[in-house]
C-alpha cells in the first residue's frame, strides 16, 4: 500500500503548509482583527491534525511528495502562501488562497478515509473523519469571510 | 463638558420621592410571597420644590435610561419636563422608578448646551448653519457617492435609544433606498450577543421570559448581569421576593462581589466568580454536572422539542467540576452546588448581560444558558424565564426593525423568499435589498471609514468616539478627511465634535414613538414639550433626507409614504405580521391605554407550546459554528430539519486573545455604575446623579493594592499593551474585584475605559470583547481630594 502512505504524507505536508499559511496572513493583516484571531486559531487546528496522524505515520512510514517511485501526488502539492497581499482587494485573494489550500487537504482526508476503510484500519479511518470534519469547518469560515469581504472589494475598493 | 448651569436646574432629591434615591437606590421595600402579585409602589420625582397638583400636565411615556422600560408619566409645567412618575398601572414596574429614571430622565432637556441650530464644518471649525445648508451638504455627498461608487459607500451607525418608528424608517431608507448593506447600531456592543444566541438556540430573536416570572420562579440566575446596578427596578422586584416569604434562591455568576453576589450568599445561594474571560469553561462544567444528574433533565421534553443532544454531550464532556476551577478560579464544589440549584427548583429564572455578552466567547457561553434551561424543560412556563437581556432601552426595536443590520421583521437573510415578502411590501426590486452581502457590523464599518471605502457614515445619538474599543483609532477615523461625517444627537457629543455636520435633533419627551424592553413589552412616549430651537425629531430628519435624495420605489411613487410616527408605525407593524415580533393588533390606540403592552398581542411568555421558530422556511438564522463564526448553509440546515426543535449547541473553551503576562500582570475589565448611563449624555446633566459618580476610578483587589502600595484615593496609572489611562483607585468596594483583576466603570468621556479594550469580537455576535485585556498598573501618586467636585 506504497500509495496510502504517500497520501498521509500528503496530508500531513498539506495540513503543515496550511498552518503556516493561515499564520502568514494572520500576519500579514493583523490589523483586521477578526483575521488576525481566526486565521491562528486555525492553524491551530492544523497543528492538532498532524498530532493526531502522527503515530499512523510512524506506522505507514511517510513518503512525502518528490521522493522516489511517488510521483502522482507531486502535481497535488500545492506552495503555501509567504506573504500576505495588502488591501482590502488582497485579503480576498488571500482568503481564496487559503481555500484552495483547505480543499486540497479536505479531499485529501477524504481520499484517506476511504483508504482506511479499506483495509479496516479504524484508528486511521477516524483521525481522517475528525479531521476532515474540522477542515470543512475551516472552510466555511473562509466561505463565510469572502463573502463578507466581497461586495467592497471588488466594487468600491480602490 | 458640563456647566454649572446644566445641572443647576435640578435641585435634586425631593421630597415628593421621599428619600434621597441616589443613597436608597432600589427604595423601600414591598416583600410578598412566591406566585402573588408584585405589590404597587408609585415613585415620584418633581425638580424645583414642585407639588403634584401644580403640574400642568402629565403626558405618558416610559423610561428610557435602561433597558427595563418602566413605565411613567412626564410632569410638563411651563412648557418644561420638570419630573417624572412611575405608572402604578405598568406591567413593567407597578409604579416605580429608579435613581436613574427619577433624577436623569429631564434635566438634560433643558441644559443651556442642548444643540439648536445645525452645524457645518467650514475651515476646520463648526459653525451655526440652517437646514437647508445642513441638509444640502449631507445630500450633495451623498447623491455623489452614490453616483461615482455606489450604495456601498453609505454607512451607518445608529443608537439603542431612537424609537421604533425612527429605526424602521432609517431601515427602510437603507435596505431599500440606497440598498447599503452597512448598517448597524451601538447596540452591537451591549446586545448583539443576546440577539446571536437567542437565534443560535430558538431560531429567531425575541425574549422567551417574561417579569411576571419574577413573582413564580424558585431559583433565579443571574449570568455575568449585575442587575442592582444596571436595572435597580427589576433587581427591586427581586429583592421583593428575596425578602418575602418563600423566597428564591440566587445564584451569581460574576467575578465581582456585587450586591447579587451578597444576595446569592443571603438566599443560600451560591457566588461564581470565573476569572474574567473563562465563562464557557463554567458553564460547560454546569451543563455536564446536569447531564452526569440523568434525573435533572427532562428526557421526554428534549426528545420531543430539541436536537443536538449528543453533540452538546461531547462538547461539555472534558469540563468536570475540577477543571473548571482549575480553569475559572472557582471552588468544584460551589459549582456542583449550583448545578444542584438547577437541576432540582421547579422554576428557574434566568438572566444575562454584558458580563457574558462582552466578553470572550460570548454567544457560545450565553448559548449555554439556553441549553440549561431546554435539558429541563424549563421554558415558556410561569417561573421558567429566560431573559437575554439588552444593555439600551430599544436595543431591541433597532434589531427588529434591521436598523442594525439584520434583516427587518427577525426575516433571514439567506432566505430569498424573506426578502421578496420586503420587497413586496416595500414595492421594491428585491435585488436592492442588499442580501447579496452579509450584513456588515459596526467594528467592519469603521474599518470602511478609515480606508475611505465608506465615504459617507451617519451616526444618531451615539457617541463611538467614547464607547467604541479603541477610541483614539475611532477618533482619528472620524476627523480624518477620507470620510465625510454626519452626526444627528442632542449635543455636542466628542463624537459631534469631530463631523462635518451636525443635526440639533430632539429627544424623549420631545417627541412621540414607540420603544420595547426585554420582556417585549412595548410602552408608546407621547411628545410632551416642544423640541429647543431648530432640533428636529430624529424621524424628520430622515424623513426630510428621503425626500431631498428622491428615493422612489419601483412604479416610481415615493418609497417613503409616512410623515408621521403613528404612520410609520402602521407600516412597521404590517410588516411583522405572521412573523415572531409580530405586533400587528397593537396600535397606538391600544399603547394608549394604563399599561405597555408585549408581542405579540396576548402572549406573556414564548414558546410555552414548545414549538420554536426553526423550519428552515421560518428562521431568522441558518446558524452559525460557535467557534469560528461560519455560517450554516440552507442545504445543512435543511439536512437537520430542526422542524419546530430547539438547537442544543456547545463549543470548547479557549483561552482569551490577551492572556496576563509578566508585563502586563493583570487582568483588567470594565462595565457600568448604578448613577451613568451609556457615555453619560443625558445622566451627567443631573446633579445628583453626577454626585455620586463624577469620575472615572479603578477598583484593586485589597491584596493586589498593599503590593503595589496603593491607598484609597491615589492616582494610578493603567496601561494595557496600547494606551493608557490614570484614574484615582477605589480600594475594597462593597463589588470586591478579585485579585489580579481590576475594574474600571465606560461611562467616562475624559477616561475613556475603551482606549484599554482592544479590538476583537466575538465571531458569532460580532459583539467587542472589552471584558478582557491584561495590563499593568502603577502607582503615580496620592490623590487630588479637592479634585472630587469637577465635573467630566
Ligand atoms: S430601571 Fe431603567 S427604565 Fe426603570 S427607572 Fe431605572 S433607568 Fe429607568
Amino acid at each position: 500500500m506504497p500509495h496510502l502512505a504517500t497520501y498521509v504524507g500528503l496530508a500531513d505536508h498539506s495540513e503543515q503548509t496550511l498552518a503556516d499559511s493561515f499564520r502568514a496572513i494572520a500576519e500579514g493583516h493583523a490589523h483586521v482583527a477578526d483575521v488576525f484571531h481566526t486565521c491562528r486559531l486555525l492553524a491551530g487546528w492544523c497543528d492538532r491534525h498532524r498530532e493526531a496522524l502522527a503515530p499512523v505515520v510512524d506506522r505507514y512510514g511517510e513518503q512525502g511528495p518528490g521522493q522516489e517511485g511517488v510521483d502522482e501526488p507531486e502535481r497535488l502539492h500545492a506552495a503555501g502562501l509567504a506573504q500576505a497581499r495588502e488591501g482590502e482587494v488582497g485579503l480576498l485573494r488571500d482568503l481564496q488562497d487559503l481555500h484552495v489550500l483547505a480543499s486540497l487537504v479536505q479531499s485529501t482526508w477524504m481520499v484517506i478515509a476511504q483508504g482506511a476503510q479499506g483495509l479496516r484500519d479504524r484508528e486511521l479511518f477516524q483521525i481522517a473523519q475528525d479531521n476532515g470534519t474540522e477542515t470543512s469547518r475551516q472552510i466555511a469560515w473562509l466561505d463565510t469571510r469572502m463573502k463578507v469581504a466581497a461586495p467592497q472589494a471588488l466594487i468600491v475598493a480602490p | 463638558m458640563v456647566t454649572a448651569n446644566a445641572t443647576d436646574a435640578n435641585t435634586g432629591p425631593q421630597p415628593g420621592s421621599g428619600t434621597d434615591r441616589t443613597r436608597d437606590i432600589w427604595g423601600e421595600r414591598t416583600p410578598h410571597p412566591r406566585g402573588t402579585p408584585w405589590p404597587t409602589r408609585v415613585d415620584l420625582h418633581l425638580e424645583d420644590g414642585l407639588a403634584e397638583d401644580q403640574v400642568d400636565s402629565w403626558v405618558s411615556s416610559a423610561c428610557l435610561l435602561c433597558s427595563n422600560g418602566c413605565g411613567c408619566d412626564i410632569a410638563v409645567k411651563d412648557g418644561r419636563m420638570v419630573g417624572i412618575r412611575g405608572r402604578e398601572t405598568d406591567r413593567v414596574n407597578h409604579g416605580r422608578l429608579g435613581p436613574k429614571g427619577l433624577y436623569g430622565s429631564t434635566p438634560w432637556s433643558h441644559s443651556p448646551d442642548r444643540l439648536t441650530r445645525p452645524l457645518v464644518r467650514e475651515g476646520g471649525e463648526l459653525v451655526e448653519t440652517d437646514w437647508d445648508t445642513a441638509m444640502g451638504r449631507v445630500v450633495a455627498r451623498s447623491k455623489q457617492l452614490l453616483e461615482e461608487q455606489g450604495p456601498l459607500s453609505h454607512g451607518f451607525y445608529t443608537s439603542g435609544q431612537l424609537f421604533l418608528e425612527e429605526y424602521y424608517t432609517l431601515a427602510v431608507i437603507g435596505k431599500a433606498g440606497l440598498g447599503t448593506p452597512h448598517m448597524d447600531g451601538n447596540t452591537r456592543l451591549c446586545t448583539a450577543t443576546a440577539a446571536a444566541a437567542l437565534k443560535e438556540s430558538f431560531g429567531a430573536d425575541g425574549q422567551p421570559g417574561s417579569y411576571a416570572d419574577i413573582e413564580h420562579c424558585d431559583a433565579l440566575f443571574l449570568y455575568g448581569h449585575n442587575m442592582a446596578e444596571t436595572q435597580t427596578v427589576l433587581w427591586s422586584r427581586i429583592l421583593d421576593r428575596t425578602r418575602g416569604e418563600d423566597p428564591p434562591k440566587v445564584v451569581c455568576v460574576d467575578p465581582r462581589r456585587t450586591a447579587v453576589a451578597a444576595e446569592a450568599e443571603a438566599t443560600g445561594g451560591v457566588h461564581l466568580a470565573p476569572t474574567v474571560g473563562t465563562n464557557l469553561a463554567l458553564m460547560n462544567a454546569l451543563t455536564r454536572e446536569l447531564l452526569e444528574h440523568d434525573e435533572w433533565v427532562d428526557h421526554a421534553w428534549v426528545d420531543a422539542h430539541t436536537i443536538g443532544l449528543e453533540g452538546l454531550r461531547a462538547a461539555v464532556a472534558p469540563y468536570t467540576p475540577e477543571k473548571a476551577a482549575e480553569i475559572c478560579g472557582v471552588d468544584a464544589d460551589a459549582v456542583r452546588r449550583a448545578a444542584r440549584i438547577f437541576g432540582e427548583s421547579e422554576a428557574v429564572l434566568s438572566t444575562v448581560l454584558q458580563g457574558f455578552y462582552q466578553s470572550h466567547q460570548a454567544t457560545a457561553a450565553s448559548v449555554a444558558v439556553n441549553n440549561l434551561h431546554l435539558l429541563r424543560g424549563q421554558i415558556g412556563r410561569p417561573g421558567c424565564g429566560l431573559l437575554q437581556m439588552n444593555g439600551q432601552p430599544t436595543a431591541q426595536n433597532n434589531r427588529e426593525t434591521g436598523a442594525d443590520g439584520d434583516l427587518t421583521g427577525f426575516r433571514n437573510w439567506d432566505n430569498p423568499q424573506h426578502v421578496q415578502e420586503l420587497a413586496d411590501h416595500w414595492n421594491v426590486d428585491p435585488m436592492t435589498i442588499p442580501h447579496w452581502a452579509p450584513p456588515t457590523h459596526a467594528m467592519q464599518i469603521f474599518s470602511y471609514a478609515e480606508a475611505g471605502t465608506v465615504g459617507l457614515l451617519w451616526i444618531s445619538a451615539t457617541n463611538p468616539a467614547v464607547s467604541m474599543p479603541e477610541s483614539e483609532r475611532i477618533k482619528r477615523i472620524l476627523a480624518g478627511d477620507q470620510c465625510f461625517v454626519v452626526v444627528q444627537d442632542l449635543f455636542l457629543t466628542e463624537t459631534a465634535r469631530l463631523a462635518d455636520v451636525v443635526l440639533p435633533a430632539a429627544g424623549w419627551g420631545e417627541k412621540t414613538g414607540c420603544f420595547t424592553n426585554v420582556d417585549r413589552t412595548v410602552h408608546l412616549s407621547r411628545q410632551a414639550v416642544d423640541p429647543p430651537g431648530e432640533a428636529r425629531s430624529d424621524l424628520d430628519i430622515l424623513l426630510a433626507y428621503a425626500d431631498a435624495m428622491g428615493f422612489t420605489d419601483k412604479d416610481g411613487g415615493p418609497l417613503i409614504t409616512w410623515r408621521t410616527p403613528e404612520e410609520a408605525y402602521q407600516h412597521w407593524s404590517a410588516a411583522t405580521r405572521g412573523r415572531p415580533c409580530d405586533y400587528t393588533g397593537i396600535t397606538y390606540e391600544v399603547l394608549s391605554g394604563p399599561t405597555g403592552v408585549q408581542w405579540p398581542q396576548g402572549v406573556e411568555r414564548l414558546y410555552a407550546d414548545a414549538r420554536f421558530p426553526t423550519h428552515t422556511e421560518q428562521c431568522e438564522t441558518f446558524g452559525h459554528d460557535l467557534t469560528t463564526g461560519a455560517t450554516v448553509t440552507e442545504q445543512e440546515h435543511r439536512a437537520q430539519a430542526p422542524a419546530g426543535r430547539a438547537f442544543l449547541k456547545g463549543a470548547p473553551y479557549s483561552p482569551p486573545h490577551e492572556e496576563p503576562s509578566e508585563a502586563y500582570p493583570f487582568r483588567l475589565t470594565t462595565g457600568r455604575t448604578v448613577y451613568h448611563f451609556h457615555t453619560r449624555t443625558k445622566t451627567a446633566r443631573s446633579r445628583p446623579l453626577d454626585e455620586r459618580a463624577p469620575h472615572a476610578w479603578v477598583e484593586l483587589a485589597p491584596g493586589d493594592s498593599q503590593r503595589l502600595g496603593v491607598t484609597d484615593g491615589d492616582l494610578v496609572r493603567l496601561e494595557p499593551p496600547r494606551g493608557s489611562v490614570d484614574v484615582p483607585a477605589r480600594i475594597g468596594e462593597v463589588t470586591e474585584v478579585p485579585e489580579g483583576t481590576v475594574f474600571v466603570p465606560f461611562h467616562y468621556g475624559d477616561h475613556p475605559a475603551n482606549e484599554l479594550t482592544m479590538t476583537v469580537w466575538d465571531p458569532v455576535s460580532k459583539q467587542p470583547t472589552f471584558k478582557t485585556a491584561a495590563c499593568r498598573v502603577t502607582r503615580l501618586g496620592a490623590g487630588n481630594p479637592t479634585d472630587q467636585g469637577e465635573e467630566g
